[in-house]
């Protein structure tokens, strides 16, 4: 068999692996779905009024706040799964099936792959849950087209692929679960300190670089403007320079780390 | 069948070397296994086996050393050489999280086996190793037996011509063991080749059709277990005695004899033959003398081992050497 049918036959075989597991272990999966709800209830039913004061310079209502808030929290959905990733490939890594794989005539990468596609199905899978959440309390796109709401799909796939090669070299290079777990951390936080919640005005001055210059806040702001009809202007293509970069460094750390001699 | 051929090798290594750091494990090995025979390298915890085995079975990379598996070059061409071998390690290598059924159908997925011959192998070999009661168990709340057993079904999935076995048998009961033993010889009988580690000196006897001993990095002695026992001498007969009378006229009868004043036992070089063992009862019958225990020693592989490696048993079993021995490996005859 030549190469390319090789690797795609083993890394669906891989991935099937994955789904399994992720099936048969739902609580990890349902974890990081709940961070993400949690917040969206919380911000937009108990600081809402206040929040809504903070956007559009007074005069916006709680269905305002939902507006701007959904989008935010679709990135960090798509921002939790991969911390879930880590630590599954963490745990993963110390089974010795991994170790059986390498002696057998499969795709190097397929384990790898397997992972990630698993992963971005799962964050796929996990936006739209979120995204009927945040539907059912009230959030309606103004004006997407349907181009727009590809072009949204879009990047919350390609988002989900960039750290979730980012979040399995975190996995492969941490010592045990528990570590892969802190190191994913900013994979968490990132969104939080981005304009998810409160326009980057609105942070104090010394603050603004940090939320501005990160990856999280032009694909917000991508997203708001392809689903709510705001400027993009250039967060779009900063968006996606951050996504590629991201994927390559990500894909060359762990392939890396994996194809390292095992003890 | 004209002439005799060699036979073709389905390992063959020159200069086999690998070392962590300042720490060499394998220092310059030779080795040439047969296709279709047992190989088993023996050596105790830390000679070096494992790396042997993960390094022939491309898991790991050698510093130095011609290696070849099944013809092909383990350096040039790594994945052939994984495309006819099976590997089962020391430690368990399945999927705890998924049945064992799903196990053998994630092995037949990545030989690239259709989905009617997957299934077909898959259920086979788990009614090969009386494993289809558990088979819709995730595999994680197996015994380490059936692990073993599991781990063992899924390295057979893809019919590998040669099987690396680090210590299979390490960590199982008797019984399990034993249904291991014959699982291994029953591979054979298919033409497959199998390189074992272990370090039971019985086990290598039991299975082996040729044995290295492992010592410190090096090979220090292959061959059969028929030829590595003549290694060693060491046969003899021993009597004990409870009444130093007799102790004495035994020792003034028999003659050529190594005398043990504490024990009141005696020892008489032997090679354990029937000729031999009646003769001396003979002798003990016609000067009236009664043992009270007699124990033949045949040399097994322990002495080889032993006598090889240069470790003193009598500091690893100090106590009652021969009940303590016998307990392990029922060798000796007590009559």
């Amino acid at each position: 068999m030549s190469s390319l049918p090789l690797a795609v036959r083993d890394s669906t075989t891989m991935l099937r692996r994955n789904l399994l597991h992720a099936r048969r272990y739902p609580s990890l999966t349902l974890n990081i779905l709940l961070t993400p709800i949690v917040l969206l209830l919380l911000f937009v039913y108990v600081f809402g009024d206040v929040m809504s004061a903070g956007i559009g310079g007074g005069g916006a209502d709680r269905s305002d706040y939902v507006a701007y808030l959904v989008p935010g929290i679709l990135l960090m959905t798509i921002g939790a799964t991969p911390a879930g990733t880590a630590v599954s490939v963490s745990m993963d890594m110390a089974e010795g099936i991994i170790a059986r794989f390498r002696t057998m005539a499969v795709h190097r990468g397929s384990v790898l792959i397997g992972h990630v596609v698993g992963s971005v199905l799962q964050a796929i899978l996990s936006v739209l849950l979120v995204g009927a959440v945040a539907v059912a309390i009230g959030f309606r796109s103004t004006d997407a087209t349907p181009l727009e709401w590809f072009a949204a799909f879009g990047l919350l796939a390609l988002v989900a692929l960039a750290f979730t090669w980012i979040a399995v070299g975190m996995g492969m290079a941490s010592p045990n679960p528990e570590a892969a777990s802190n190191n994913a951390l900013p994979l968490m936080i990132l969104p939080l300190i981005s304009s998810a919640f409160v326009p980057v005005d609105a942070m104090p001055g010394w603050f603004r670089p940090i939320a501005e210059y990160q990856p999280f806040t032009p694909a917000i702001e991508t997203l708001r403007g392809l689903l709510l009809g705001t400027g993009i202007g250039n967060s779009g293509w900063i968006t996606v320079v951050w996504c590629i970069a991201l994927t390559a460094l990500g894909y060359r750390w762990s392939t890396s780390l994996f194809n390292r001699e095992p003890k | 069948m004209t002439t005799s051929t060699t036979p073709a090798l389905a390992i063959a290594a020159t200069g086999l070397r690998k070392a962590y750091g300042d720490k060499t494990v394998l220092d310059g090995i030779d080795l040439a296994v047969p296709e279709g025979t047992i190989f088993s390298m023996l050596g105790p915890n830390g000679a070096g086996k494992t790396t042997a085995v993960k390094i022939l079975s491309t898991f790991i990379s050698a510093d130095a050393g011609d290696l070849r598996v099944g013809g092909h070059d383990l350096a040039a061409d790594p994945q052939s050489v994984r495309a006819m071998i099976g590997v089962t390690g020391q430690f368990s290598a399945v999927d705890g999280l998924i049945t064992g059924e799903e196990n053998m159908l994630l092995m037949a997925d990545l030989h690239h086996l259709s989905r009617h011959e997957g299934r077909r192998a898959s259920a086979e070999l788990l009614e090969r190793f009386d494993l289809t009661e558990a088979a819709g168990k995730p595999a994680v709340t197996y015994s380490g037996g059936m692990k073993r057993r599991l781990d063992l079904a899924m390295t057979l999935v893809g019919s590998p011509r040669v099987i690396f076995l680090d210590e299979p048998t390490t960590g199982l009961d008797p019984r399990s063991r034993h249904n291991m033993w014959g699982i291994i010889r029953e591979l054979v009988s298919d033409g497959v080749t199998v390189f074992l580690t272990t370090q039971y000196l019985e086990e290598a006897d039991q299975l082996a059709d040729h044995i290295a001993v492992l010592h410190e990095g090096k090979i220090a002695a292959l061959g059969t277990a028929d030829e590595l026992k003549r290694l060693v001498p060491g046969g003899h007969v021993r009597l004990r005695f409870s009444d130093p009378a007799a102790y004495e006229a035994a020792a003034l009868t028999l003659g050529e004899v190594t005398r043990d004043d504490e024990s009141l036992s005696l020892q008489i070089p032997s090679d354990g033959s029937q000729r031999e063992l009646r003769a001396i009862l003979d002798r003990l019958d016609s000067a009236a003398i009664e043992a009270d225990v007699l124990t033949l020693h045949t040399p097994d592989l322990d002495d080889v081992f032993f006598a090889l490696t240069g470790a003193d048993r009598r500091a690893e079993q100090p106590a009652d050497q021969s009940a303590a021995r016998s307990a392990a490996q029922p060798k000796e005859t007590v009559r």
